[in-house]
């Protein structure tokens, strides 16, 4: 099988390629956004305490 | 058993466990999912029927499965939240509704193209499709509740009840290609015993499968561990967590 034919799909690739490539993007995303979650709290709960240790 | 369940239940240690675990589960997943992708886009043999097209459901079987595996642990983390109270339960519940919408969306997004090839259209208005979209609506629904609430507390009951009364659209999504006449097609892989397909075929979709499944778990516990610090933001662990990173 040469690199073309794998491309081609067996002339399905305008079906296959954007399914894939759009899983990708969700799954993509998927990680980014929950990683952006986590360092967001962490930044929200930092700011918090740096506010909080002035009056205690 | 029970005492290692009680212990996830705390805040502290659920945030330490879970952040050790979260790079096995996503590297783990990833390998998996990468082999599955080579599998079912080189080693897999055409379709008889469908030739390469069929190569789509290597991303749209797991996709979907999981938009209905996610909103089950929602479901479950929900109704454990609202019985014995417990802060990571709702934590986790509100984790899914992203993760899930997205695989629903996926879901619904390669089904279309795979329908447009195969059935000459992107959508039908079929048991299958419809109970699917309806699906992607509960977890909109289910943020958007979240949302309207200031108040953590009643946020995290009020959305608890929505999550268990949509629970009765899984089944109707499991079983709608056998209740209704679909233009959906049933079940690749219904027989556990004998699988109706081949196996170059089946080992690429059961690596996807569970790929899927452990990179959600990673997903999951990273969105868990931010959820944990939005909601515990004056304890003393917090002050820990924060001074070692």
């Amino acid at each position: 099988m040469t690199l073309r034919e794998f491309l081609y799909m067996g002339g399905y690739a305008a079906y296959v390629w954007p399914s894939y490539a759009f899983t990708a993007l969700v799954i993509g995303w998927m990680i980014a956004a929950a990683r952006r979650a986590h360092r967001n709290a962490l930044m929200a709960a930092r700011k918090r305490l740096e506010m909080e240790r002035p009056g205690s | 058993m029970w005492i290692w369940f009680h212990k996830l239940g705390s805040p502290p240690h659920f945030y330490r466990i879970a952040g050790r675990m979260t790079p096995w589960f996503a590297w783990i997943g990833g390998i998996l999912i990468a082999a599955g992708v080579v599998g079912g886009l080189v080693f897999a043999p055409p379709d008889y029927q469908q030739g390469d097209g069929f190569r789509i459901l290597y991303v749209h079987a797991p996709s979907a499965w999981m938009s209905l595996f996610t909103y089950i642990v929602m479901a479950l983390a929900a109704a454990i939240g609202l019985v014995w109270r417990m802060k990571v339960a709702h934590a986790v519940a509100a984790s899914c509704a992203p993760i899930g919408a997205a695989f629903t969306a996926c879901a619904l997004v390669t089904g279309a193209v795979w329908g447009q090839k195969m059935w000459g259209t992107w959508w039908v208005w079929d048991a299958r499709l419809t109970s699917e979209l309806i699906l992607l609506f509960l977890y909109f629904g289910y943020m958007a509740l979240r949302s309207a609430y200031d108040d953590q507390q009643r946020a995290d009951r009020a959305s608890a009840i929505l999550a268990l009364v949509g629970v009765v659209n899984v089944p109707i999504i499991h079983y709608s290609v056998v209740w209704w006449n679909t233009l959906h097609q049933a079940a690749s892989v219904s027989k556990m015993a004998r699988p109706s397909i081949a196996p170059e075929m089946l080992v690429p979709l059961i690596l996807m499968f569970f790929g899927f499944n452990i990179l959600f778990g990673a997903v999951l516990l990273t969105r868990v561990r931010g959820e944990v610090l939005l909601r515990e933001r004056s304890a003393d662990w917090i002050r820990a967590v924060l001074s070692k990173s």
